[in-house]
């Protein structure tokens, strides 16, 4: 009783409480938003605040709220001090190859999925509907599932530890292809009808219009798939043993394997700071390009 | 991923491959040309692996490398009988259960609050947004420092509510961290969507429902929430594939490339089974049985958003 009455006395002054009323549910708002952004945002932090401090400092307390002195030392040791079994990897080697793979995947899947996608929407293919459930059949199962024999594929055509055998087998998904054929269907009827009175062919028109119609998609295409491809990790690890083409999340594998070890007091500063190293171009691009990036993820309804 | 989500949202064209336009170009070799490097490059990595599985699930591989013998469905009937394989399964729809429905209803607050204020309504979007960068492993990485048995900050705050966390060695606990990792990597995801199906909503929707209802929880029930279904619907699908397949990252860090006796969701067990157990047939078995269970979810996913046109 007492508490029904309690919630009910500020509706007895409808003007000054309705007022107040509503600054409370903006306040209630803003702390939900700030309490998800913190969620978000301090596990981060405190790697990065972490990957400044020494390994006995972090061994002792756990990751570290404050900043300390071995920032510098650590980013060197991450990026240029050569490690792994062989010594023949070091961060800035990961981080080449993480780029590779990247840029490859986003470059290789987007350039493959276009030409598909301008076959099936504008041209009349006896074959086109067998070729269209081909291709998107390919969007059903993730790499994942057919992860082995997908790895003996890659071994009996000895291209295991090759950007190739990296790159290639990961654009056998068509999400690009899909992407940009939702995307041309939406171009008007007219644009193609004024092309040929105009005398373009083919090539012209895809190469004069459609790529820079498509300008903004491959925009948002490039961000997706870049942040994908670098954040690969399951087929990475299985086809390249060969340290020299080691990609970043690659190398996070090998810092938990120092972990299990457990004979040595692993660099936990080093192991934070290769963690900020490899999560900072993908977020930094997502951040940056967040319009292009958010129209890429929810947009490709059209 | 992406995959997933392109795939969800085919819907309005009605799977029309007919829809070629009126004035397409009648070259007959361009196209063809054209379609060559997606079609080979998706026969030969594609459709060759996906029968490879499917053909060595009926085989038995010899251990020591000799040839294999045709088994009919024992390697299936072996999975069905496999208590490892069982616990397994019980743990993936666990795991999927939990991680599906705290990374939606999370992000959902997050995105009817972001929706609602005005001021630094950009702000908040790039800060709740960003960790869809994070790679999943890397994210794994922090969560075994956090968790860390001795002296990971998380688990002695656990501890200080007398929970004696033992990431590793517990069963459960290690379970409680890799759902507590993979809610936190796919928030993002739910919000990006949560926020831009709200923002879709019409204002003049908006208005009328302020005009009827006064309560901004009776308004959200029965206004905004089911003009969120098909959205909801829809990151359903993607959140369960998410639990199933690219969680992978987070589980293979969290028990440090040494499952044990730790929890494995089914992709996991695919990997320890084919490339550390060596067992061929029974590795490729769990994939097929994989394949049909995500050929399900696209199923379901196809009649749910075919309801989807009655919403909009």
């Amino acid at each position: 009783m007492t508490d029904i009455s309690q919630t009910s006395a500020p509706a007895k002054q409808p003007v000054i409480m309705g007022r107040r009323r509503i600054r409370m549910s903006d306040v209630v708002d803003h702390a939900v938003l700030i309490l998800g952004a913190l969620l978000m945002l301090v596990p981060v932090y405190m790697i990065f605040a972490s990957s400044s401090h020494d390994a006995i400092t972090i061994h002792r307390e756990g990751l570290q709220f404050g900043f300390g002195e071995h920032f510098a030392a650590n980013y060197n040791a991450a990026l240029f001090e050569y490690g792994g079994f062989t010594d023949s990897v070091n961060g800035v080697t990961m981080l080449t190859n993480s780029l590779i793979l990247g840029l490859g995947f986003a470059i290789g899947k987007i350039i493959v999925g276009m030409m598909a996608a301008y076959a099936i929407v504008y041209f009349r293919l006896r074959f086109a509907t067998f070729a269209f459930w081909i291709i998107f059949t390919t969007l059903l199962l993730p790499l994942e599932v057919r992860i082995l024999p997908s790895y003996e594929a890659i071994q009996a055509m000895n291209l295991a530890n090759t950007y190739t055998g990296l790159i290639v087998p990961l654009i056998a998904s068509a999400t690009a292809t899909f992407f940009f054929r939702q995307f041309f269907r939406s171009i008007p009827e007219e644009l193609i009808e004024a092309a040929r009175i105009d005398g373009a062919g083919p090539v012209k028109f895809f190469i004069d219009i459609l790529v820079p119609l498509s300008r903004t998609m491959i925009a948002a295409m490039f961000i997706i798939m870049f942040v994908f491809g670098w954040n690969q990790y399951l087929w990475p690890t299985l086809i390249t043993t060969d340290e020299s083409l080691f990609t970043l999340v690659r190398g996070i594998r090998q810092i938990i394997q120092a972990y299990a070890d457990g004979s040595t007091t692993p660099e936990y500063g080093e192991a934070a700071a290769l963690a900020i190293i490899a999560m900072t171009p993908p977020v930094l691009i997502v951040v940056f390009f967040q319009n292009w990036f958010v129209k890429g993820l929810t947009e490709s309804d059209k | 991923m992406a995959g997933r989500k392109a795939l969800g949202h085919r819907t309005h064209d009605g799977e029309g491959t007919d829809h070629v336009k009126r004035s397409a170009f009648k070259n007959p070799w361009l196209p063809i040309l054209l379609l060559v490097p997606q079609l080979s490059i998706i026969a030969v990595f594609f459709y060759w692996p996906a029968g490879y599985a499917v053909q060595t699930s009926f085989f038995l591989q010899d251990p020591f490398g000799f040839g294999s013998t045709y088994v009919g469905l024992e390697n299936y009937t072996d999975l069905a009988t496999s208590t490892n394989y069982l616990d397994a399964l019980k743990f993936t729809a666990v795991f999927t259960t939990v991680v599906t429905f705290f990374s939606l209803g999370i992000a959902l607050l997050l995105a009817v609050k972001a929706d609602k204020v005005i001021r630094g309504a950009r702000s908040y979007r790039t800060l709740l947004m960003w960790v869809y960068a994070v790679a999943p492993p890397v994210a794994g990485l922090m969560g075994v420092m956090l968790f860390d048995q001795s002296r990971g900050n998380l688990t002695q705050l656990l501890q200080s509510f007398g929970w004696d966390f033992t990431l590793g060695v517990s069963y459960w606990d290690t379970a409680f961290a890799m759902m507590t990792v993979s809610v936190w990597k796919q928030i993002p995801v739910n919000f990006i969507f949560f926020l831009s199906g709200l923002q879709a909503i019409p204002n003049s929707v908006r208005e009328a429902a302020l005009i009827d209802n006064k309560s901004s929880m009776g308004r959200f029930w029965d206004v905004t929430f089911p003009l969120l279904a098909p959205t909801g619907f829809f990151l359903l699908i993607i959140n369960i594939t998410y639990a199933l397949f690219d969680t992978f990252g987070i589980i293979d860090t969290i028990v440090k490339g040494e499952p044990g006796n730790n929890p494995m969701t089914l992709v996991y067990r695919v990997f320890v089974d084919g490339f550390r157990g060596g067992d061929l047939g029974g590795s490729s078995a769990q994939s097929v049985v994989l394949m049909i269970l995500v050929l399900i979810l696209t199923v379901v996913q196809f009649r749910l958003l075919e309801r989807r046109i009655h919403y909009t």
